[in-house]
């Protein structure tokens, strides 16, 4: 079949390097892969274009980039699936890690966030002589999160990490998940209470905004959004509350429990704090300019009608599981 | 000037296992790797990791004899009782660093069956437990704090009096050349499966390390010895796990007849590669495949084993197939896997060249002889990077660094580089030219072979060199000049190709994965010895050296 590849490039050796757009025309085999397409360009057509790739089959990482503006593996997808009405493809490099070449990214933020949250199991007490007893099930849960191979489509997709670089962002939570859901790590009952008190600090885990696009572009079905979910509930559970995300959580079921809806006045002030007065500060200007702009929340927050069904709803929802 | 006491090269298992020791051992340790380790090859083994676990009743002279027969008895017997003595405790280290192994219902590691072996005894993760074992792996090395060298492509070696005494590389990422000094070198390189059209090795699988130490004088050994795995995926040529057949996965012919019960009544399909890989041939070449394939039948397993333990293999199959192994056949082809020759070392990784070592499946041991067993290639990396990596940095305390003159070093490389790039077009392609390489190879060199063939691919490869030598790279620049790295490779897969073709030749008799048309029997008077290989003035020379028998006498296989 015929296909039209629209590459995005970027050649840092020349003179005056800038991005520009180029398309190739070519046959490719009906079950070829985005990947087979963009090998045939390197190999057939223009020995310029760089990328990274090498197993072929899903397991080695290396060739994340955007196609049709969403990361994916070109090795993982057909391009028949992703061509439009004129046989279009286009290929982008990953986003959020900036581009070295082509469609080569440079990876070491990527790293450094892995390496931030000590990616190595830490096990407090002696290790056993033969191997660790476990539940298949907690490795079959655990395998499902260490089938992650550090591609870097989540963090390409990030939102988050898109405007605040600081994030641990997806693989790397996902990552530390791994370890606190091991029953290895930690203390004797497998819990990782130091790990969880790091993560609980600013640009970790409550810094994710669920906007699900990790779970969305991950092509081993990590789902890295979910286990930093499992992550807060974690924390919750082992009492590392003093986190600004752990307020606001709460409050956030607290407000709706009570009247139905959120309160916005008083959700930011129960989430760092009624006595944080540096943070109240910072309010004050985004407080000014809803003011001036007619979006200030009213201060007599009102009930939404049949609100009592929602506490009941909630009521239940908090009752300990029968199992 | 970078300079480190042991540096490995390649960052798979074995390198990474490798440095990890040495580092343990008070040596200063790098790895370079011409990718980040955890995109290295190793990912790419599934079924699993063998081990006799003794407090299961599974002695280790059991796995020792699998092994050894395995191989057709041209495995080195003391290697062979050395790893699987070993194995119980290195699997037992892997648990313990973190990896998610398969549990029994009593919490213990649980096991799978896998071919050439009388009991299940391979411990996994899914269907990807090369990729479990080498991400930990990584993790481990992140905590050793070794220093890595990330992307960084070794080009040659720099010696001064015949003495290896470091290596140039180019840091892909900027296009810069560097020195780095070593008192000792470990190659952990890996395979050359790209030597090979197609082939179930990734792209980045050229056997460099293997060619590197040829040009500085260290011996090949069992370079005949080219895996052909039975289950290749129509096609791509990607593989597809033993594990499902460990799982009971059936071969069928055309006619949906389980061929295998004809030529090995007691394991079927969980005989040995050579030998399924030979019968599936054999059943191609007389019809019974479909477009040069057989199928291999997992439906009956159920969706809900295959979700659980087959999965990677499944998606496999959907994206580049089109075939669910829930309810369909999978069309499957011998092809090309895996290298059990390589760098001839003794069992602590040392080759016949003073201060280089070698580990994984760029070595050649030999622990697997004329056929290696599935997975008993995950064993031999952290067994015998472990060892290679203790040794050399044993071996440091008492070496000094080798003073050598670092710009020459520099500029010599830098000119024999620079020289490439300014080639001038001329209609050629560094693609067509490795394409040529891998069908003459895999036309000639497959599972069955003749003197006639191997000729023919010898001239071929002459042809082939004289191409390599004026072939134009397109990428002038320097940042990530992908086009150059492969131009060199492909030097190095030649040098591969030839020391292939030349140990087959020499080879008369058929046996382990070596199966020749005009020789068809194993000749154990004459031939039970290792070919090996080592660069002559004319090209390569051939010896050969004998094989270790220690406890198993030699005798005919059957499975």
């Amino acid at each position: 079949m015929d296909v039209t590849i629209k590459v995005r490039r970027f050649d840092p050796d020349a003179d005056a390097p800038e991005t520009y757009w180029q398309e190739f025309n070519f046959e490719i085999e009906d079950t070829a892969t985005v990947l087979d397409a963009l090998i045939k360009i390197r190999e057939d057509m223009d020995g310029t274009l760089s990328m990274r790739c090498s197993c072929r089959s899903s397991i080695c990482g290396s060739c994340a980039m955007r196609i049709n503006g969403h990361a994916c593996l070109a090795c993982k997808t057909q391009a028949r699936s992703v061509m439009d009405k004129e046989n279009t493809i286009i290929v982008e490099p990953a986003g959020v890690m900036p581009v070295i070449k082509d469609l080569v990214v440079d990876f070491d933020l990527f790293w450094k966030k892995i390496e931030e949250v000590e990616p190595y199991l830490q096990p407090e007490g002696p290790e056993p002589e033969a191997e660790y007893a476990a539940s298949n099930e907690s490795m079959l849960h655990l395998s499902g999160v260490t089938a992650c191979i550090m591609c870097g489509a989540c963090v390409s997709d990030c939102t988050v990490m898109e405007v605040d670089p600081t994030f641990l962002g997806p693989a790397a939570l996902a990552k530390a998940y791994r370890f606190t859901a091991d029953p290895r790590d930690g203390d004797a009952d497998g819990n990782s209470i130091d790990r969880l008190k790091q993560l609980v600090k600013p640009s970790g885990m409550w810094d994710c905004t669920r906007c699900a696009e990790c779970v969305q572009v991950c092509p081993k079905g990590i789902a890295p959004m979910d286990r930093i979910m499992a992550l807060r509930d974690q924390a919750i559970e082992a009492g590392i509350d003093n986190s600004n995300g752990a307020r606001h959580a709460e409050a956030f079921v607290e407000l709706v429990g009570h009247s139905g809806q959120i309160d916005e006045l008083r959700l930011p002030v129960k989430t760092v704090g009624i006595t944080n007065i540096p943070a109240l500060m910072s309010f004050l200007p985004v407080g000014i300019r809803a003011l001036t702009h007619g979006k200030m929340p009213p201060i007599f927050h009102k009930n939404i009608e049949n609100v009592r069904n929602l506490r009941r709803l909630i009521k239940k929802l908090e009752e300990p599981k029968q199992e | 000037m970078l300079e480190h006491d042991v540096l490995v090269v390649g960052a798979g298992l074995a390198g990474m296992r490798a440095a990890i020791a040495a580092r343990a051992a008070g040596a200063n340790t790098a790895v370079i790797s011409k990718v980040h380790p955890v995109r290295s090859h190793s990912n790419a083994a599934q079924g699993g990791i063998n081990a006799a676990l003794v407090d299961r009743g599974d002695p280790w002279e059991d796995h020792a004899y699998d092994t050894v027969k395995g191989s057709d008895y041209l495995g080195d017997q003391d290697a062979i009782e050395l790893m699987c003595r070993a194995a119980g405790g290195a699997v037992i280290d892997m648990e313990h660093m973190g990896v998610t192994f398969s549990r029994d219902d009593d919490g213990k590691l649980g096991t799978r069956a896998f071919g050439g072996q009388g009991r299940a005894r391979t411990f996994y993760v899914g269907d990807f437990t090369g990729q479990a074992m080498l991400h930990v792996m990584f993790e481990q090395l992140i905590k050793s704090g070794v220093r890595r060298y990330e992307e960084w492509f070794v080009t040659s070696l720099i010696e001064e009096d015949g003495q290896v005494c470091g290596v140039m590389a180019l840091e892909i990422r900027t296009g810069q050349l560097f020195a780095i000094r070593a008192k000792t070198l470990i190659f952990c390189t890996g395979g050359l499966g790209r030597v090979f059209e197609p082939s179930t090795n990734a792209l980045i699988v050229t056997g460099d390390g293997m060619a590197l130490a040829y040009n500085a004088g260290a011996r090949l050994m069992d370079m005949e010895m080219v895996q052909y795995h039975p289950t290749t995926l129509a096609g791509s040529g990607v593989l597809i796990s033993e594990a499902a057949r460990g799982e009971g996965a059936y071969l069928l012919d055309k006619n949906g007849d389980r061929f295998m019960e004809k030529y090995a009544p007691n394991m079927i399909e969980l005989a040995s590669r050579d030998v399924v890989s030979r019968a599936e041939q054999t059943e191609i070449n007389a019809g019974n495949g479909v477009d040069g394939c057989v199928f291999l039948d997992c439906r009956h397993l159920g969706e809900t084993l295959i979700k659980e333990k087959l999965s990677q293999i499944r998606e496999i199959g959907i994206d580049l197939a089109g075939v669910d192994m829930v309810k369909d056949l999978i069309p499957i082809r011998p092809g090309m896997h895996y290298m059990m020759g390589g760098i001839k070392t003794d069992v602590d990784g040392l080759t016949n060249v003073p201060g280089v070592y070698a580990a994984g499946e760029c070595a050649c041991v030999s622990v697997h002889g004329g056929n290696r067993l599935g997975a008993n290639s995950l064993l031999d990396t952290i067994i015998f990077g472990q060892r290679s990596g203790n040794h050399a940095a044993d071996a440091c305390r008492e070496l000094e660094f080798v003073e050598f003159n670092v710009d020459e070093a520099v500029s010599r490389e830098e000119k024999r580089i620079q020289a490439m790039l300014d080639r001038p077009q001329n209609g050629d392609r560094i693609a067509s030219v490795r394409l040529a390489m891998g069908e003459t190879m895999n036309k000639n060199l497959a599972v069955y072979r003749d003197q006639a063939g191997m000729d023919e691919t010898l001239h071929d490869l002459v042809g082939l060199r004289e191409r390599y030598a004026t072939v134009p790279v397109d990428s002038k620049g320097r940042v990530f000049n992908t086009d150059l790295v492969f131009a060199l490779e492909l030097g190095f897969m030649l040098d591969c190709a030839e020391t292939i073709t030349v140990s087959a030749q020499d080879r008369k008799d058929s046996r382990g994965a070596q199966a020749r048309t005009d020789f068809p029997d194993r000749d154990d008077e004459n031939w039970m010895k290792h070919v090996t290989v080592i660069k002559g003035e004319a090209g390569p020379d051939i010896s050969y050296l004998p094989v270790t028998i220690t406890q198993w006498t030699p005798e005919t296989r059957k499975y």
